[in-house]
């Protein structure tokens, strides 16, 4: 199945076992079922609780926060993940703020889901990853969808958690399969929010990447292995901020090099964040410093041989780690 | 327009309207000293001027609607719940806060009021909130606005929105013709009837500091916002009588005078002097001894 059924399947259920659910978007209603058809089937089968809306990304925003106070729970989508600045205010200020500055714990629960990335040519404006300014926002998760982990059950976490999330749907990810068990050389392990993908136990060398590069750090760890005979373990986090990486500790604790890759582009990044978290957990046991692999500080050109140059390669991700 | 500023009788009194009145006067007067005495943390932003307006809004409100308010917030708490002291002790950071003294002056949840700091952030989340009371009763949201709010394209959002999908929300906007220092002629082009008229949005206008006339052009308001589920925009005419904050004013003397002559309080003091001075004594010795009770409380705790 595509992540992209898989998303819609997986909000069906939601909104089917949960009434209180309620999602909006600028045309999420049926026939067209969303820009990337994520929510296709739901206002037919759910009515009113689904509500395709005016263009207002800070405005609906408002409104599922406004539902989650009231004691609903709200799913928010916005068309392109770029337009989340447009709503900054609210979940900064406002969604995020609420679960602890009226001096009691407030839940919140709201997801804003965010179409991400760049690679299908949609230029400056409807390419960007813009996680790194979500991180460290108090009160405020960050997840991102992988092909590895099961989006409804991260849905019903964020829910049961009373935290706003913004949760970020790599665009590309959406026509690829979700996975599971294997790819034949390496095996595919989901836990605690984590998945775990490598061809052999307590591997020197770890990568950690958001689930949107998956395919590219896929695309990587097959290469280093046949070719380059480097076996690399991947880590891929569900939740990128706040990140607790107990349930790999394991994993890092063999590791001696450790790689960080992110769409994002340079500069006060995630990777730099989960480089300092490790950084302080692992000193003395790597032997070199810890990698960092983004986009450069740069737009995303439209057209497909600028944009190339300025997103995240299988290559490049090889060649950091193979340095 | 109902009414002017300066209506040459008022209408009577109830002794509750009056006392609330001054309770929230005297509240905000009480605030300034302490700043002035340096006993207070951070900022302020008293409703000098503006206390009719909650109280005549408060009236018409039901225990199941929600309150959203602003940076201007006292009054509008202070008429829907009768808490002086747990606000006090919010704004000193003391025992028996609301909010344990986190939110302080400007972010207040508490059972049905919820206020923020950021202009226009509140209408969007009102609206969601007013689209569960359509759903599930006849609940209303009231949530209030200044005239400088009308500068945030939120506002403009959550009207459209409310107007849509029929929200059951009341804006209520203190025009009080000044955003911090700049009039609103400086700041706002066109009218908010207007802009209410640009939406299909109700609105009506009143100017009167009289709270019988404020509460009676706002009563059928309400009752259209509850009875249709659709929202309105009251707007009421003020006069800020105190500074935006603190010490801020730059307001002329002219100005100045202007804006106490607009003051609910003087037209109160003239028209019914002996009731407001009976009254007027037990409101200050009540808050004089709030202010004593809050202040030698042991500082609020935040886990």
């Amino acid at each position: 199945m595509r992540v992209a059924e898989h998303l819609n399947r997986s909000l069906h259920s939601l909104m089917e076992n949960d009434p209180s659910v309620h999602l909006l978007g600028e045309d999420v209603s049926d026939p067209y079922g969303g820009a990337f058809k994520i929510t296709k089937g739901l206002s037919d089968r759910f009515g009113p609780r689904v509500m395709s809306t005016p263009l207002s990304e800070g405005g609906i925003v408002g409104v599922g926060a406004g539902l989650a106070l009231a004691g609903d729970r709200a799913i928010v989508e916005i068309m392109f993940g770029d337009f989340a600045t447009l709503a900054f205010d609210q979940l900064v200020n406002f969604a995020a703020k609420s679960t602890t500055m009226y001096g009691r714990p407030v839940d919140v629960p709201l997801i804003v889901r965010l179409p991400t990335g760049g690679r299908r040519g949609y230029g400056p404006t409807h390419s960007q990853s813009l996680q790194k300014h979500f991180i460290g926002v108090p009160g405020l998760s960050v997840y991102e969808m992988s092909p590895f982990h099961d989006a409804g059950r991260l849905f019903a976490e964020i829910f049961a958690g009373g935290r706003p999330a913004v949760f970020f749907e790599d665009k590309v990810l959406y026509t690829k399969p979700m996975l599971s068990d294997g790819d034949g050389l390496h095996t595919f392990e989901v836990r605690d929010g984590w998945a775990v993908i490598r061809a052999e136990r307590d591997t020197e060398d770890v990568l950690l990447a958001p689930g949107g590069l998956t395919d590219r750090a896929l695309t990587a760890l097959r290469d280093l292995l046949l070719e380059d005979e480097i076996a690399c373990t991947l880590l891929v986090p569900a939740r990128l901020h706040p990140l607790d990486v107990t349930p790999v500790a394991d994993v890092l604790a063999a590791a001696k090099r450790v790689h960080v890759a992110e769409d994002g582009t340079a500069g006060g990044t995630w990777g730099a964040e989960v480089a300092r978290l490790l950084h302080e957990r692992l000193w003395g046991r790597l032997t070199a410093p810890i990698t960092h692999i983004s986009a450069p500080d740069s737009i995303i050109p439209t057209a497909a041989h600028l944009e190339a140059r300025c997103t995240v390669q299988p290559a490049d991700i090889r060649r950091a780690i193979n340095k | 327009m109902i009414g002017a500023v300066r209506e040459r009788t008022l209408t009577p009194v109830s002794e509750a309207d009056l006392s609330r009145m001054l309770r929230i006067r005297h509240f905000e007067k009480a605030l300034l000293r302490l700043f002035e005495q340096g006993r207070l943390n951070g900022t302020t932003h008293t409703c000098l001027g503006q206390e009719h307006v909650p109280v005549a809004v408060s009236a018409l409100l039901r225990p199941e609607d929600h309150v959203f308010s602003n940076h201007r917030g006292h009054g509008h708490f202070l008429a829907r719940y009768d808490e002086p002291h747990a606000l006090l002790a919010e704004i000193t950071g003391r025992e028996g806060a609301l909010c344990n003294g986190v939110g302080g002056s400007q972010h207040i949840y508490h059972e049905r009021f919820l206020s923020t700091g950021v202009q226009g952030e509140s209408l969007p989340v009102a609206v969601g909130v007013a689209l569960r009371h359509r759903r599930t009763g006849d609940g209303i949201v009231c949530a209030y606005i200044g005239d400088g709010t009308w500068g945030e394209g939120s506002v403009y959002e959550a009207l459209n929105m409310a107007q849509l999908w029929g929200a059951p929300l009341l804006v209520v906007v203190e025009h009080n013709r000044i955003a911090q220092s700049t009039p609103t002629a400086r700041q706002m082009a066109g009218s908010i009837a207007g802009r209410c008229a640009g939406f299909g949005v109700r609105h009506e206008r009143v100017e009167s500091v009289d709270v019988n006339v404020v509460r009676g052009a706002l009563a059928p308001l309400v009752d259209h916002v509850r009875r249709e589920k659709r929202p309105a925009v009251f707007e009421v005419s003020v006069h800020r009588a105190g500074p935006h904050s603190k010490g801020d004013d730059t307001r002329t003397a002219a100005e100045l005078a202007e804006a106490a002559a607009g003051d609910w309080y003087p037209h109160y003091t003239r028209d019914f002097p002996a009731q407001v001075a009976a009254l007027e004594e037990i409101e200050r010795a009540f808050i004089d001894a709030a202010v004593e009770n809050v202040l030698a409380r042991p500082l609020s705790e935040w886990s």
